[in-house]
């Protein structure tokens, strides 16, 4: 046998995780993260491809196949320096990136096995740097004494940041909450993504010179053009998508029904579920119903699972088929017990005397003919009425552009729906030196596509603060 | 670190004012708007509508009732101690004009809020009438400063210890009866809001009130500051914290404001146990 056939035939490492009736009520990671000797041996079955189809897949073009050979030569601290030089939020990017669809959806090994698993030995490297690392910087150009701006400390304006001091800008980021890190901190529960290794990642940054400004409305503290006059020349808007939907059914505004941006904003940045530990509460539900089937619908039932519900359900009005959250979120919220009531869809909130729901009245619904998203469209079936009983419910069903920022900016052009127009290529606004990426630019997705419009528009700022717009 | 440079205390030690060093937002906040603050790292986001700024000297007052843990400590808070954050300003600005006669009518703490708004209406040359009210003359706050800010000033106490015995809605009537009212501005306890609007709706006075919703992030992300008005939902933090008086839903306000009363009250319970331990 070749060596390549024997890596052909090494099972991929799995990665250590907690045990589902352990971790559904507790807040610690899931996933416990590779050792030493699990990421060496997961690293060797990377066959090195000339043409690698994992970095075509990575919105920021890490050079996977480089990194992997340097943990497989258990060259640790070179290997989180490669990653730096294309991505400056590796231990975020390991956790919560949809490899499945990117990177190790692309891998040859998947054509016939199981791909390499590149998200575990990205988490691994930068946790081995966090943990055992010279916390030695990489290197960073000369000052070019161009100041940049950068709204939002999400991933896409911290990718910004990264990219724009490595080149010598003097970059700034400003946050509206009292902690940088956007949805990382607010959005994602501690135990997918802790919130010390986001910290860390963005004190990596101050470390190369980013300053962060937290409590910083911008739009309400200083607006854009005072950001021009104070100097900046130019300014970056990550503000992410920040508006949560609602139902709009009747009932709504009874007490116990929360968007998932509050309830996860309570659990998460707040850490309400330390209460009265610290002073930010958060409802504990015995029996929950989340609405909606994508990551934050998932997010949302597992943290009511770990505060203690006896039963949470997934409400959604689709079929297995077109739940939008990555399959590992579904698998690990059925693991602990999350049930999935498809082909549902509320109609309405049942509440008592104290305005304190209690439970809602659903429809049951067939899939009919495809809709504008080429999924099949959910048709109510008459007379299937049936309630379910509830004294929490989280709402959801996705968000829309906040409008705080925008409609408070004069000569920044919005799309029909509320969101900034700007150019795909380079991150471009209608407004001069101002760009935008992420979800207020493309509708509420993901942690690394938001990166991903990050680095090009840094790339174009990078070229404006050189040779002009 | 947003340091207090002057504390005072009013209403028997039960309302406290604090001075803060906040120079952005006192450069940029208007009448009307609110601050989000939170004291230290496990400490909660308190919104609170400023009751006075100072650009020149770079600061923002506040001014609150202590009815919770998080009051309590921001009461514990010293001169020359500060807020780890504070946030602002937010929510949109009074909306002032010259209207003609306005009448402000403030009851509790309400009053504070009230302050900026009445001297921006005056300055703005309208006839200010101001009705304040509390429950006893010990309670009372902001006289003086609201006479200075008004053309004239009717005070009263539910239990008649100080000025006219009643309801400022008692007061407000007698106003109404008595002159042309061009707009109303009522602030303070939801049920006094309520019964405020009721009253200059029969008059048929154009009349704002200014809310004071459950809410975290203070620009309209999370949702939890909905209110009801016109039968619309409406968010208090960016849509308000000011709406039409006639037109907001309060018994929906007032139940929603009591979503956390048994955790608040468990909460505060063990602040003070922590708190008499030393």
């Amino acid at each position: 046998m070749t060596e390549k056939e024997k890596k052909k035939k090494a099972a991929r490492t799995p990665m250590p995780e907690q045990a589902p009736e352990v971790r559904r009520r507790n807040f610690l990671e899931v996933p416990t993260g590779y050792t030493e000797e699990m990421a060496v041996a997961e690293a060797q079955r990377c066959l090195q491809c000339k043409n690698p189809g994992c970095v075509k897949g990575c919105p920021v073009n890490v050079d996977i196949p480089g990194f992997i050979k340097l943990i497989a030569e258990r060259n640790f601290t070179e290997a989180i320096r490669h990653i730096w030089s294309t991505n400056s939020l590796p231990a975020v990017c390991g956790r919560v990136c949809p490899q499945e669809n990117q990177c190790e959806g692309l891998c040859v090994l998947g054509k016939k096995g199981d791909p390499v698993a590149i998200g575990n030995l990205e988490r691994f490297a930068a946790d081995w740097e966090r943990e055992h690392g010279t916390g030695a910087l990489p290197p960073k150009q000369p000052s070019t004494g161009k100041r940049v701006a950068v709204v939002g400390s999400g991933p896409s304006g911290l990718t910004v940041a990264g990219d724009l001091i490595a080149k010598g800008h003097d970059v700034t980021v400003f946050e509206a909450f009292h902690k940088a890190g956007g949805v990382l901190v607010y959005g994602i529960p501690e135990f997918r993504l802790p919130k010390a290794i986001v910290a860390n990642e963005v004190n990596f940054l101050e470390r190369l010179g980013v300053k962060v400004e937290c409590n910083a409305v911008v739009g309400r503290t200083v607006s854009l053009d005072e950001l021009f006059e104070e100097g900046y020349d130019a300014i970056y808007l990550g503000v992410g998508a920040g508006l949560p939907r609602f139902m709009n059914i009747p009932g709504e505004n009874l007490i116990g029904i929360l968007s998932a941006n509050e309830y996860l904003t309570r659990a998460n940045l707040m850490k309400a579920y330390k209460f009265p530990e610290v002073d930010t509460p958060i409802p504990h539900g015995k029996n929950v119903v989340v609405l909606g089937a994508g990551n934050v619908a998932m997010d949302s039932a597992r943290t009511a699972m770990r505060l203690g519900a006896d039963s949470v359900r997934i409400v959604y009005r689709r079929s297995r088929a077109e739940m939008p959250a990555r399959a590992a979120e579904i698998h690990h919220a059925e693991e602990e017990g999350i049930e999935f009531f498809l082909l549902t869809t509320p109609t309405r909130y049942l509440g008592n005397e104290k305005g304190r729901l209690t439970g809602m009245e659903c429809l049951k619904m067939e899939l009919g003919e495809p809709d504008a998203s080429g999924r099949r469209r959910p048709v109510p079936i008459d007379g299937s009425e049936f309630q379910i009983e509830c004294d929490l419910c989280i709402v959801a069903v996705g968000s829309g552009a906040n409008p705080l920022l925008t409609s408070s900016t004069e000569g920044l052009k919005l799309n029909k729906w509320g969101y900034i127009i700007a150019d795909e290529e380079t991150g471009k606004t209608t407004k001069k030196g101002v760009w935008a990426g992420g979800d207020i630019v493309t509708g509420a997705a993901t942690v690394i596509l938001a990166m991903g419009a990050g680095r090009k528009a840094a790339d174009s700022i990078h070229k404006y603060l050189t040779f002009g717009w | 670190m947003f340091k207090i440079i002057r504390r005072e205390e009013m209403s028997q030690g039960n309302v406290i004012l604090n001075e803060i060093e906040a120079p952005k937002i006192a450069a940029k906040a208007k009448p009307g708007q609110f601050v989000i603050l939170k004291a230290n790292e496990e400490g909660e986001r308190i919104p609170l509508t400023m009751a006075d700024t100072d650009p020149a000297k770079g600061t923002i007052t506040i001014i609150y009732m202590v009815v919770g843990k998080s009051t309590a400590l921001f009461k514990s808070l010293k001169v020359g101690d500060g807020f780890q954050d504070v946030i602002g300003p937010l929510g949109k600005p009074t909306h002032i004009e010259k209207v003609g006669t306005v009448v402000c009518v403030g009851g509790g703490t309400g009053v504070a809020v009230l302050y900026p708004i009445t001297r921006a209406m005056k300055q703005a040359g309208n006839r200010v009438v101001a009705i304040i009210g509390s429950r006893s003359k010990d309670l009372l706050i902001m006289e003086d400063m609201m006479r200075a800010a008004s053309d004239e000033l009717i005070v009263c106490t539910d239990d008649g210890s100080y000025g006219h015995h009643g309801f400022v809605t008692d007061q407000l009537k007698v106003v109404m009866e008595r002159e042309k009212v061009d707009q109303a501005v009522c602030i303070g306890p939801v049920p006094m809001m309520k019964f405020c609007s009721k009253l200059t709706k029969e008059y048929d006075v154009p009349t704002l009130v200014s809310l004071n919703p459950i809410m975290v992030d203070g620009t309209g992300m999370c949702g939890g500051c909905r209110v009801t008005v016109g039968g619309q939902t409406k968010f208090g933090c960016v849509d308000g914290p000011e709406f039409d008086g006639h037109q907001v839903d309060y018994d929906e306000l007032m139940m929603r404001l009591q979503a956390y009363c048994e955790d608040e009250k468990r909460c505060y319970e063990r602040f003070r146990t922590l708190h008499a331990a030393g």
